[in-house]
């Protein structure tokens, strides 16, 4: 089965349609599917919804799907850092669900694993818990109840991620902490599509180094990505 | 700036909440005074973990050396140790939520008498969201806030009840102000120790949550 293509918007054809929902892996601007944000800002797709930790900056990745109007909401822990982004949620053009960082990356998790719901303690007693089924479980000290909050796993209709390398059968290697929401964004989407650095033969990567295995990806292409640094912090020689 | 100038400074309460650590922790730092602890940990091994998947976090990189890869929860460019692990972000609050990380130490707005934290939105101010502070205080070991002990009128961050919205319910085991370091108890906040200079009468003065 081939599953590599030849630019990202090839790698995207068939899979997009408006009012749709995509998971996209990243965190901030690292590790960010940066060629297929483009990509579908190209392709013009609309009324999307994004579980996506953050919602990049103004004229970088989910960034730019703003500019644009194509969002219709985010599901999102943090959206600091997006001037656009607070001028169309304020005036009512654009919804925000937020998710505690690491519910939202569970929710995908889940939804990536078939379990359509769970309960965690995060959140509870906070806006967060509102609407939401509490249960209590005997996990406290010397068997005390506590309050969990039942939240849902997400089933993406696409999720784009960002890796590394991958080899052509699409088993992914990411770098440092640019991994972050992309495993388990890949894995809660019907159609996964991943870009990478680099695109390697079946065999070049260690069987036992892979973090994404390729049962989780369907398509995947190869770029040239810009990475650009949100915060760049340094110190001097002569501290180091 | 009624209050702020009395006591501790932001690098004596960072020094004090490195104090809260023990050798062999895994440790979690908020954003801001909580950041400065790393300076004051000393020959205690203690592993730092930032939430978008790292365990062993080290200083910021040499200028040059940059690597947009290699960023901390505050989206900053930092550099690796020989110990350091890099994992997926439902792995990373999998081991917050465990139970797994020893301590978190944080910033607060409010903190309440039994133990509630208020630090993640102000209703009417620009919000920008939570991050992983709920699942923060919901899972580690033990909640260590770190604050100005009174906001920039003057008034009391220790309140009877929190009036912003929650981050998390009955969370906060320790309170380090500039004026001293309280403890949630039973009934309301005990006070462990003063800053130097700090009377217990002036922090009595300077808090509206019930003291014990």
């Amino acid at each position: 089965m081939q599953k590599v293509y030849g630019s990202a918007a090839e790698a995207l054809d068939g899979v997009l349609f408006d009012g749709m929902l995509i998971a996209a892996g990243g965190f901030g601007l690292c590790g960010i599917p940066e060629l297929l944000l483009e990509a579908i800002k190209e392709a013009g797709t609309k009324d999307l919804t994004f579980a996506s930790n953050n919602a990049g900056v103004d004229d970088f990745g989910i960034g730019i799907l703003l500019q644009t109007k194509q969002v219709k909401k985010m599901m999102s822990s943090y959206v600091g850092e997006n001037a656009e982004f607070m001028r169309q949620y304020l005036s009512g053009e654009l919804e925000l669900e937020f998710n505690p960082q690491g519910t939202l990356a569970e929710r995908m998790r889940a939804g990536g694993a078939g379990i359509p719901g769970f309960y965690t303690k995060t959140g509870y007693g906070t806006q967060v818990a509102e609407g939401k089924e509490v249960k209590t479980f005997p996990t406290g000290p010397d068997g005390a109840e506590e309050h969990y909050i039942l939240e849902n796993g997400i089933f993406a209709d696409l999720s784009i991620v960002k890796a590394w390398k991958a080899d052509t059968t699409g088993n992914a290697i990411f770098r440092k902490t640019a991994r972050n929401f992309n495993p388990p964004a890949a894995m809660c989407g019907k159609v996964c599509v991943l870009e990478v650095e680099e695109i390697v033969e079946p065999g070049e990567l260690e069987p036992d180094h892979i973090h994404l295995p390729s049962i989780y990806v369907h398509r995947v292409v190869q770029g040239a990505h810009e990475k650009r640094i949100e915060q760049r912090t340094v110190r001097s020689k002569e501290d180091a | 700036m009624a209050g702020e100038s009395k006591g501790w400074d932001r690098n004596q309460m960072a020094a004090r909440a490195a104090d809260e650590l023990e050798d062999g922790w895994y440790v979690n730092l908020g954003i801001g005074i909580p950041t400065l602890v790393a300076n004051y940990v000393g020959d205690k091994d203690i592993t730092l973990q930032s939430e978008n998947g790292m365990l062993g976090m080290g200083p910021f990189p040499i200028e040059g050396e940059e690597d947009p890869d290699l960023i901390n929860a505050g989206k900053q460019t930092i550099t690796e140790l020989r110990r350091t692990s890099y994992f997926d972000s439902a792995t990373s609050f999998g081991m917050i939520r465990g139970g797994k990380i020893a301590a978190a130490i944080l910033g607060a707005m409010e903190v309440a008498e039994n133990g509630d934290l208020a630090n993640w939105m102000i209703p009417g101010k620009l919000v920008k969201g939570m991050g992983g502070a709920m699942d923060l205080v919901a899972g580690v070991g033990r909640v260590v806030v770190v604050m100005d002990h009174t906001n920039k009128h003057g008034e009391s961050k220790l309140l009877k009840e929190c009036t912003l919205p929650l981050t998390g319910t009955g969370v906060v085991d320790r309170i380090i102000t500039n004026l001293g370091v309280l403890d949630v108890v039973e009934g309301g906040l005990r006070i462990v120790e003063l800053a130097d200079g700090v009377t217990e009468e002036e922090l009595r003065a300077a808090t509206d949550a019930t003291i014990v």
